[in-house]
């Protein structure tokens, strides 16, 4: 029977019914007294030197309030990075500066190169039109192996090159992985570009800056992942301001899928200006802007080699890639291909042997950061295209070679630094077995020809690393911040709680999910339990949501805070009840006396703790209000096998999905159907980067796929209907929980089954393809067909 | 965008008078292409003069042969409306955009702005319709002149577009993955006279005739008639979605495949 309230029950969304009635309250829809609006005008070339900026006729223009440039940011900091690595030769990387407002020279087609804020935002479009820029074109940089010729144009005169870093890990293994594919039986080398995405998150940026001249307060409303974060990289590393004097809220997020974790000049312009002008300024991104001004995510381009021994165990991965970060480096972007990929190469496999390069270049583009996955996305696209590739060189059954080298043992310390705790890749893939139904398969596939299509089956494990992270662990591999998270429970007098989180929901449904923890532990209705978030006024120091981190690290917080509560709540039962704390018992929000008939209810304790007339004030104090911080212990490992079956139109190339099956282990659930609901959602950015998802430069530096008039986003009629299964639960042991994180599984392991099944429909036509780059549009895989 | 006045006639006299008025203003008919343009700022018209308002314009008459439909019809009302009189044409409209662009945009909208990607071109040609202007009559043969240029002069509205039904036809759309409009698409009209294949979203030249094709078709209306058939890769257009040569190809397989359905 599932239960219908608590731990592991499927109530419906609280947050949606405002969601879905118009009833959010988003950025955008706050408007503060006499604000003003900004308009940035972006540059249209990728590269060019800014010999002048003549603001005179456009600062005459009707509401213009003032026009900033980057001369007015001289003296403020620049946008800083959070992640520093360090490159295998033990140099730091190279870091350009990253000013509010281009200064110099303008680095990509949408780097912002004057800021005008008048009364209206029409008023300010108009100024910014009539902004008289003198601009020299410079060649523009876009192809991340020609940058880092010698030689190549610099897209910054101050570094040495537009090498970012080269980064080898585990540097000392190299040797012995070398060592390893002189001596190996088989090896099987594939080449292949992990395409750049644009996030499209529904909502688009905002930023809404604002100044108490009265009492020197700044603050800023922004669609923010992480609102804490960017008070402090604003705060101290931007603006100048002390954390007391500066209050970020995120309220309501329309999505975010990374994009948004980011600190971005245009929330620091907003703040700034603010306190310039003594005045509100708002910013509203249009479509079209967030095409140019939102960090883009992916762009890999590597090659993998695995090595096999004669009875086909995997012996050694190698793997060279290149990471554009774009012109600047965003707040995380140096971690994304290398902590979070090249600590995933291992995957679901005992490789004893690993070696990872990457060289992180810069372009003139937007910059890349994480994209929901996040560099597991690209290492298991990688590993898993190449084992599929293996299995057709060796003439094995694909399956059957992941069997053969999945890692059966827990704890495992993989050859890239990390522990994975528990899991059971067999155990998943035997329930892909039986979802997928591949025992059907062949008559699918007969059926499929009838029709003169052509049917392929892929399949895939994946592993993730997730509830980011271990403080310790980060900052040694150079990240400048903790990924600890925080929670405040404070109880009010007549028993309902209210729960102050450090992560942030913008889709993820914490509002629903956290209190059904919160009821499991106290015995109480979930509805006495509120959620709120995204303030940092009135929330405890939080490091936000991202890299599927919630529940297991904020949740953790939770549960930390609420067993203090529990532990007070007892002592208060104690004194009334006249017993020992010991012998008191929390079940169905009753505290009882072991053994006794003798018990309270939650609310008179919770009442008696604000009412403190019969109360023990000489052990404890009043109140019933509680915060932990909770630094995770390890990552956490989910894991899942995936299959993808697609139909494939010989004569025009055109793939459609035609099943999709996702065997999951995420540990314990909570929430079933909203676990189902993130799977379903990752899934379908999954395919969509896998068939349609695409951002183009030309070597102009001119982002071609820049609407949706060019850039495919997964439609509903792209997606199939999708078989998916989280039955499989090794629970993770080093969190209260028990629970692992689910928000970015269905990305990460999903392009490799699509992709992989691709290859499998083209092999059975008898095409001579091994692998075609995504998105796997019909034109591209017409081409593959017919080379 | 950039302000502008807005005129609303409820004749067509009345709209060619406030068109001719002002050297800067624009007809306006279902807004579903000129409205992003001014959003963009790629536009700027000092008047949109609104043809949604005359009922002259408006509505779809059939005698048989002959739809006739007002150049202010909206996708949506022909979708449904041309069901039984011309379903190919009911099917093309009925696969335009969203329900939101066929609510909106229309016929007349569609043949004056001529987008190489739009499907109405493709029906007009393939028809051998006749596009009616407050001026004049056009031939489909005579009225589609490149990329987004037609026959129309400065100020000329297209008040109805008449098209021959044909005994059998039949619109393949193999859409773009991104913007949904054809990629290629292949109107092909089979009347008593002879067959008629027009080809939308490949040439550089916009909408087209493929002439061999017809003469193929007119022999035997089969999709064996056009074994072997293939049109030049050189002169088509290029793009992320597709190459010259990708294009090419697609239209030898949506026409075999619009004859398959038709006969
Ligand atoms: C999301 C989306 C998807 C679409 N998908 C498709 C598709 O798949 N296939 C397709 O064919 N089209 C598609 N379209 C285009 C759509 O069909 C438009 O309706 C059409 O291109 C323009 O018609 P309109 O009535 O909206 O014209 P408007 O946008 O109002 O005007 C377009 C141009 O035509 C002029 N004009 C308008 N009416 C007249 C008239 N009666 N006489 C003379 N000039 C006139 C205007 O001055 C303007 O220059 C799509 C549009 C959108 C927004």
């Amino acid at each position: 029977m599932p239960k219908d309230s608590g731990i592991g029950a499927s109530p419906k969304r609280r947050e949606d019914v405002r969601f879905l009635t118009g009833t959010g309250n988003y950025t955008d829809d706050i408007n503060l007294n006499g604000q003003a609006y900004v308009h940035f005008l972006r540059s249209d070339m990728a590269h060019a030197r800014i010999n002048s900026i003549d603001t005179a006729a456009a600062s005459a223009m009707p509401g213009v309030v003032r026009i900033f440039t980057g001369a007015d940011f001289e003296g403020v900091g620049g946008i800083p990075c959070g992640w520093q690595i360090t490159d295998k030769h033990g140099e730091a990387m190279q870091e350009p500066a990253h000013p509010v407002l281009a200064q110099g020279k303008a680095r990509y087609v949408g780097d912002a190169i004057a800021a005008v804020v008048a009364d209206t935002a029409e008023q300010a479009r108009d100024a910014a039109e009539a902004i008289e820029l003198d601009m020299e074109e410079l060649p523009a940089v876009i192809d991340m192996k020609a940058a880092v010729q010698e030689g190549a144009t610099k897209v910054h005169d101050d570094l040495t090159s537009n090498l970012c870093y080269d980064w080898g890990f585990v540097e000392e293994n190299k040797p012995a992985v070398e060592e390893a594919f002189a001596n190996a039986a088989h090896v099987t080398t594939l080449e292949l570009v992990n395409n750049r995405l644009i996030a499209n998150p529904m909502e688009p940026r905002v930023a809404v800056g604002d100044f108490n001249r009265a009492t020197g307060d700044s603050t800023l409303y922004t669609t923010s992942q992480n609102p804490h974060v960017i008070r402090l990289l604003m705060g101290a590393f931007v603006l100048g301001i002390p954390e007391h004097k500066l209050r970020v809220i995120a309220p309501d997020v329309g999505g975010g899928f990374g994009t948004k974790i980011f600190h971005y000049a245009e929330e620091a312009f907003c703040t700034f200006a603010a306190k310039a002008l003594n005045r509100a300024v708002k910013w509203t991104s249009s479509r079209s802007e967030a095409f140019i001004s939102d960090a883009h995510g992916r762009d890999h381009v590597s090659t993998i080699q695995l090595a096999l021994d004669a009875d086909n165990n995997f012996t050694a991965l190698r793997t060279d890639t290149y990471a554009n970060m774009g012109a600047y480096l965003s707040t995380f972007a140096p971690s994304v291909p290398t902590w979070l990929h090249g600590t995933l190469m291992a995957g679901n496999y005992k490789t004893p042997l690993i070696y990872v390069n990457v060289k992180a270049v810069f372009t003139n583009t937007v910059p890349v950061d994480a994209y929901r996955g996040a560099g597991r996305p690209e290492a298991t696209y990688q590993l898993e295209r190449v084992i599929d590739k293996a299995a057709r060189e060796l003439g094995v059954d694909p399956i059957a070679l992941r069997r053969q080298n999945f890692i059966t043992e827990f704890p495992y310390a993989t050859p890239v630094a990390v522990e994975y705790d528990t899991g059971d890749y067999n155990a998943t893939m035997d329930k892909l077995e039986e979802i997928a139904d591949f025992a059907g398969f062949d008559a699918r596939r007969a059926a499929s020809e009838a029709k003169g299509k052509v049917r392929g089956l892929g399949v895939n494990c994946y592993i993730e690393a997730c509830g980011i992270a271990p403080s310790n662990l980060v900052g040694q591999l150079g990240a400048r911040a903790g990924l600890y998270e925080s929670a405040t429970v404070r109880v009010n007098a007549t028993g309902g709680l209210v729960v102050m989180t450090g992560s942030h929901s913008h889709g993820q449904g914490h509002e629903t999910s956290f209190p059904q923890v919160i009821a499991e532990m106290i015995g109480i209705d979930e509805s006495m339990v509120e959620i709120v978030h995204g303030d940092t006024a009135n929330t405890p120091m939080g490091m936000g949501t991202y890299g599927s981190r919630s529940l297991a690290v904020g949740g953790s917080a939770m549960v930390r805070a609420t067993e203090k509560i529990i532990t007070k709540a007892k002592k208060i039962a104690a004194h009334i009840l006249e017993a020992s704390d010991a012998d008191i018992e929390l079940k169905d929000g009753q505290f009882s006396v072991a053994g006794t008939d003798k018990s309270l209810a939650w609310g008179d304790v919770t009442l008696a703790a604000y009412v403190p007339h019969n109360y023990p004030l000489e052990d404890i104090e009043p109140g019933l209000e509680e915060t932990a911080f909770y630094d995770p212990a390890n990552f956490t490992y989910p894991s899942g096998a995936y299959a993808c079956e697609v139909e494939l139109d010989p004569e025009t190339g055109k793939v459609s999905i035609e099943r999709f099956a996702a065997a999951d282990d995420f540990g314990n659930v909570v929430n079933p159907m909203i676990v189902e609901g993130q799977v379903h959602g990752g899934i379908g950015q999954g395919i969509g980067q896998a068939l349609l998802e695409g951002a183009v430069y030309n070597e102009d530096g001119q982002l071609l796929s820049a609407s949706y008039m060019d850039y495919a986003m997964p439609r509903a009629d792209d997606l199939p209907f999708y078989q998916v299964d989280h039955s499989c639960q090794t629970p993770c042991t080093h969190n209260p929980l028990g629970v692992k994180g689910c928000g970015e599984a269905g990305a990460i392991g999903s392009p490799p089954a699509v992709v992989n099944a691709v290859v499998d429909a083209l092999q059975s036509m008898g095409k001579d393809v091994t692998h075609v780059d995504m998105p796997l549009s019909p034109a591209r895989v017409w081409s593959a067909m017919n080379e | 965008m950039y302000s502008f006045d807005v005129e609303k006639p409820t004749s067509i006299a009345e709209a060619v008078a406030a068109l001719g008025s002002d050297d800067e203003a624009q007809a306006l008919g279902g807004g579903q292409t000129l409205i992003p343009t001014l959003k963009q700022r790629l536009a700027s018209p000092s008047k949109l003069v609104s043809l949604s308002g005359i009922a002259e314009m408006q509505g779809i008459s059939a005698d048989g042969s002959v739809v006739s439909i007002g150049g202010a019809t909206p996708h949506g009302v022909v979708a449904s409306e041309v069901a039984q009189s011309y379903p190919a044409l009911a099917a093309l409209a009925g696969n335009i955009g969203d329900p939101a662009v066929r609510n909106r945009g229309t016929i007349g909208g569609s043949l004056a702005n001529n987008d190489p990607a739009a499907c109405y071109p493709a029906a007009a040609l393939a028809s051998g319709a006749t596009i009616v202007t407050n001026a004049r009559e056009i031939a489909a043969d005579d009225y589609f002149d490149g990329l987004f240029t037609t026959a129309l002069e400065e100020g000329e509205i297209v008040t109805q577009v008449r098209l021959p039904v044909p005994e059998a036809a039949n619109y393949q759309k193999f859409v773009q993955p991104a913007s949904r409009f054809a990629l290629v698409g292949v109107f092909v009209a089979k009347f008593a006279d002879g067959v008629r294949v027009a080809v939308t979203g490949a040439s550089e030249e916009g909408v087209f005739r493929w002439a061999e094709a017809e003469a193929a078709l007119s022999g035997n209306f089969s999709a064996d008639a056009l074994e072997g058939l293939t049109v030049a890769a050189d002169g088509m257009m290029a793009d992320i979605h597709g190459s010259k040569a990708y294009r090419a190809h697609l239209i030898a397989v949506l026409t075999k495949r619009a004859v398959a359905a038709a006969a």
